[in-house]
């Protein structure tokens, strides 16, 4: 293992954001690179983690903040002044040189400081570019930490995207920098080759002990090769750790997501230590306030199936996929689907039990500001979701639409659509929802279950008996818990979107 | 800090500064001239007087129709040739069909002055020169920008996907509908590029209407030297140069030709 | 079958009417004939009277080194107006794309009366300076259309790689860019010097008085009646025919197979 030393700071990035034409790729970031360390900027692209990168290179230059190598500030230094070297995704090998003058390019526009000694015994140092002999020698000596011995005088063309990368690793390593930058280097190679190299790039940066800053998407990538991952979601870092405290311990539901696979709940805390998911109250090692939304995240590993009635959950099978070492197996738990590991296999149909270790539930707060359902518009045109049925303005989710007489959709260019049975999202505004003592009223019906006062108003959270969705509402009326209530949302302020794109 | 960094941007501004001053300026310089004159008092002052001029010259107007007929048959010629050429050349299964075309379009690097003086001369030989003027212009436009009618409508051709035509006759067209329904309109764009690049030479190359003609047909492009060489009139020159460039403006919307396909004609793939 | 040999015989046609003009002129420049149509015998007295005409001579110089003088300059400027286009950001670089359009769409006289009448203005009117720049006015709009694919193609890393091993802008610009797109560089060059050879009315327009290319040489000539009395111009005619014809079969015969054979 590369020696880590907690001070030694050989990267600093200072509160630095890059806007591109209005749209901000990275926002106002802070973060440190150590040296020695393998650390790596994970995310979905467009979350600003090649651009991070591209900073530190010199490609780009921050809009805003700062950028220390050692100490030293070098956001404006040029690319070619800094002590860093990059692996580019597609290679960037100059297809005009054979491999030797690929690799040697840099060394042949190095400069290093030589010291002589003159007649009268003084000594002075001159700056001085490296001999044809030194370069051959660094040259050889990169071509064999990449395993490509031999391969000076072929050209570029003739290599194989897997070689080719090796001597883009190899032109950056040659110039012994500091930082080697890589940014998604296995991203154009296949699926075999890509283990291999993950395999070798580990060593490599054992071998040299420099540090290695890399760029991917691939989680799994991220997780076996760093000592540090950080993950970014439009332009902002989500969590930065060591890859077994953010699978472990994942700062929000977008991390529990993007790392590994999991099952993600709406969860209300119930009591200390308590929070309550798929109508089931479960102990947790999280405290959160009472009455608190959550979102509660369970690995699929961390559940352990068993007898139908020894099981927190009861469910039944819906799927089982065999992935090589373990089964996925879908259980359908009410109007719910969670995803169980297990090395144990289980026939579709089957009813079982599920059984989740408190260890195994990891609470996250919610960013909570409106209301999401998923719903369906029925033949009447009107939408289903939380445990009842809205009207609804359905021309709302195609611009410029309308109704025919017989209630079909005539789009802005003359189509006709059946909307029956479409899927939709349906977000609702928490100031949108009016409740009534008569509980007819409304689409749906509920149980008061929380009061919260807000200063101005109360948050009131309704649920229904069915299936225990949520209706979070504010209102200035005092309400009292256990109400049994009627829950009104007025056709306009029901927004749907179109849950995929259906239409070309 | 802030050293000054240098970037492959300003790399374009030798350019710029080339094209405003020798492009741009010149072009303004003509719209200046078209619309000012000699006032009374011998100052110069605005003028629509050039418009009004030509517009109202019945020798100006039929210049103006006359050319517009040569370049218009001219253009129509070339297309009718060189159509069923590059279709010939395209759809063959000739391996060497490149050198072909080669020879088709071999003209375009030799000299059209030589070229037309060439033409001259066999017009000469076979007694057309001096007795079918129009007939010689025409045939001289035709023989100067056939090449540039064929490139185009050669390059769209030969891209045209075989898969397109099988599925159409797949689908119950016979050759006729074929190439009616398929083939010919996805060949537009090298129709287009052709006409365009035919077209306006055939109003403005007055080399191959003098040498063709004997100096006896004035067309716009003659038009125009002439009242900047033998008349010295700049303003009713640059006026026509006016006109001209609005004909130019009007063809170009008209077949959309605002997009970079001149350059596949005449640029890029001529070396 | 019919449609076969309909086909050949319509090719065949064209390529007559193409070359017939061409080849009269080469079989009548091989006697000493004032007249095409009489043939006076076998003979090289033409060509012979070409090679000492000091003035047809001078005449073919001048249009060579105009040729290469505007397509070295035409060829820098394009080249490093394309980079700078290709680099820069849309606000600037689409106005300088759409000026470069101008020249291209435009009618070529209209081009040479702009020039004419921004240069008699000034004191550089009908000097070598404004037929060099009028020439290049025809010629470098070509030159970048020509780079600019060749930009567009190359891996747009790879100028940052230079820069990421140590070289400076510059070095980056010479070592890396130049030669990834010399091929457009090179047809660039080719198609000004192609350009300039071909041009008479931006010439007729810019040039000094005196002076004189093979395209205004010969207009003038048929101009003044005197085409047929100089029958040394049509060993010139002949020979230029013959050279360039086999230059440009050559030429781009030699680049398809390359380019094949890299297949």
């Amino acid at each position: 293992m590369a020696k880590l030393s907690k001070d030694e700071k050989i990267i600093q990035i200072v509160g630095v954001s890059k806007v591109f034409d209005e749209t901000v790729a990275v926002d106002n970031i802070d973060l440190y690179v150590r040296k020695g360390e393998f650390i790596t900027f994970l995310g979905p692209s467009g979350c600003g983690k090649t651009t991070t990168l591209r900073m530190i290179a010199g490609f780009d230059i921050p809009t805003s903040g700062k950028i220390l190598l050692n100490g030293k500030d070098i956001t404006n230094l040029p690319p070619n002044k800094r002590p860093v070297n990059t692996v580019f995704q597609r290679y960037a090998l100059f297809p005009h040189y054979n491999i030797y003058d690929n690799i040697a390019f840099g060394l042949k526009l190095k400069k290093i400081p030589v010291t002589y000694v003159n007649d009268k015994g003084e000594t002075y140092t001159k700056m001085q570019k490296l001999t044809r002999k030194e370069i051959d020698e660094k040259v050889k000596n990169a071509l064999s930490v990449v395993d490509l011995e031999g391969f000076e005088k072929r050209s570029v063309s003739t290599l194989s995207g897997g070689q080719q990368q090796r001597v883009a690793i190899a032109r950056a390593i040659v110039n012994e920098p500091e930082i080697l930058l890589l940014d998604e280097p296995l991203g154009a190679l296949d699926l075999k080759m890509r283990k291999e190299m993950q395999i070798e790039l580990k060593e490599m940066h054992r071998k040299l002990g420099i540090t290695f800053i890399y760029v991917t998407h691939d989680q799994e990538e991220a997780l076996t090769m760093s000592d540090t991952i950080v993950v970014m979601k439009d332009g902002k870092i989500q969590q930065i750790g060591t890859p077994t405290s953010i699978y472990n311990e994942p700062a929000n539901a977008f991390v529990a997501d993007f790392i590994g696979d999991s099952n993600i709940f709406n969860g209300t805390m119930v009591a200390p230590r308590t929070v309550r998911f798929c109508n089931k109250n479960f102990d947790c090692l999280d405290d959160f306030e009472k009455n608190e939304k959550v979102d509660v995240v369970v690995r699929p590993e961390d559940i352990r199936m068993t007898y139908p009635e020894d099981g927190m959950l009861k469910g039944k099978v819906i799927s089982v996929v065999f992935k090589g070492v373990h089964y996925e197996i879908t259980v359908k738990v009410r109007k719910t689907e969670v995803i169980v590991q297990s090395t144990e296999s289980r026939e579709m149909g089957d009813t079982i039990g599920l059984v989740i270790q408190p260890d195994g539930i990891h609470i996250m707060k919610k960013e909570f500001t409106i209301n999401k359902y998923d719903g369906y518009i029925t033949k009447k045109n009107t939408v289903v979701f939380g445990d009842g049925e809205f009207e609804c303005d359905v021309t709302k989710l195609y611009p410029g639409s309308h109704l025919d007489e017989e209630g079909y959709l005539i789009t802005a260019n003359g189509e006709q659509i059946d909307l029956t049975d479409v899927d939709v999202n349906v977000e609702v505004e928490f100031k949108d929802i009016e409740i009534s003592d008569n509980a007819e009223e409304g689409g749906t019906q509920g149980h008061i279950v929380s009061i919260i006062y807000k200063g101005d108003h109360y948050q009131v959270i309704v649920r229904t008996e069915e299936n225990e969705e949520d209706f979070v509402l504010d209102t200035e009326d005092l309400w009292n818990e256990n109400d049994f209530v009627g829950v009104k949302i007025a056709p306009e302020n029901i927004r749907l979107t179109l849950k995929q794109e259906n239409n070309k | 800090m802030t050293a000054f960094r240098f970037s492959r941007k300003q790399l374009c501004i030798p350019y710029a500064l080339f094209l405003i001053l020798f492009v741009v300026i010149p072009m303004l310089l003509i719209l200046f001239y078209a619309f000012t004159g000699e006032g009374a008092n011998g100052n110069l002052t605005f003028t629509f007087g050039n418009f009004i001029n030509f517009f109202t010259s019945t020798a100006k107007l039929s210049t103006l129709l006359m050319s517009f007929t040569i370049a218009i048959i001219s253009t129509a010629l070339c297309l009718v040739i060189a159509y069923p050429l590059a279709y010939i050349l395209a759809r063959s299964h000739w391996k060497k069909k490149y050198v072909l075309l080669m020879l088709f379009i071999m003209p375009m690097w030799i000299n059209f002055v030589l070229r037309i003086t060439a033409l001259r001369e066999l017009l000469d030989l076979v007694g057309l020169l001096g007795k079918e003027n129009y007939l010689n212009t025409i045939i001289g436009m035709v023989y100067d920008f056939l090449p540039f009618m064929i490139l185009p409508l050669y390059t769209t051709l030969e891209k045209i996907d075989n898969s397109y035509l099988e599925a159409a006759s797949d689908l119950g067209g016979n050759k006729l509908t074929v190439f009616t329904k398929v083939t010919f309109p996805l060949s537009m764009p090298g129709v287009i590029s052709g006409i365009t690049m035919v077209f306006m030479p055939s109003m403005t190359n007055y080399v191959v209407s003098d040498t063709l003609s004997n100096f006896n047909i004035t067309i716009l492009g003659k038009l125009i030297d002439e009242y900047f060489t033998t008349f010295n009139n700049w303003n009713m020159g640059s006026m026509i140069s006016i006109i001209l460039l609005v004909i130019i403006f009007v063809t170009m919307l008209l077949t959309g030709g605002f997009k970079d396909n001149k350059n596949e004609a005449r640029g890029a793939n001529l070396w | 079958m019919v449609k076969r040999i309909l086909s050949i015989a319509f090719c065949v046609l064209v390529l007559l009417f193409i070359y017939s003009p061409i080849l009269l002129l080469v079989v009548y420049s091989f006697t000493d004939s004032t007249v095409i149509g009489q043939w006076k015998g076998f003979s090289f007295s033409l060509y012979a009277d070409l090679f000492k005409s000091a003035e047809i001579m001078g005449i073919l110089f001048n249009t060579i080194w105009l040729a290469l003088a505007a397509a070295t300059l035409s060829t820098i400027l394009g080249t490093a107006g394309a980079i700078g286009i290709f680099y820069s950001r849309k606000r600037i670089s689409a106005p300088i794309k759409a000026a470069s359009q101008i020249p291209i769409i435009n009618a070529e006289i209209v081009t040479a009366i702009a020039l004419a009448l921004l240069f008699s203005m000034t004191a550089l009117y009908r000097t070598y300076f404004s037929l060099i720049i009028g020439h290049m006015v025809l010629c470098t709009p070509f030159v970048v259309l020509s780079v600019m694919p060749k930009l567009k193609q190359m891996d747009p890393n790879v100028y940052e790689a230079a820069l990421d091993l140590g070289a400076t802008p510059s070095k980056a610009l010479f070592k890396v860019v130049i030669p990834q797109i010399f091929s457009g560089i090179m047809a660039g060059f080719m198609l000004s010097i192609t350009l300039s050879l071909d041009d008479y009315i931006i010439t007729a327009f810019t040039k000094p008085k005196t002076f004189d290319t093979i395209s205004t040489y010969v207009y003038n000539a048929v101009k003044n009646g005197t085409n047929s009395s100089t029958p040394a111009l049509r060993a010139l005619s002949a020979l230029i025919f013959v050279v360039m014809i086999a230059a440009v079969l050559i030429i781009n015969l030699r680049a398809k197979k390359t380019k094949e054979d890299r297949k």
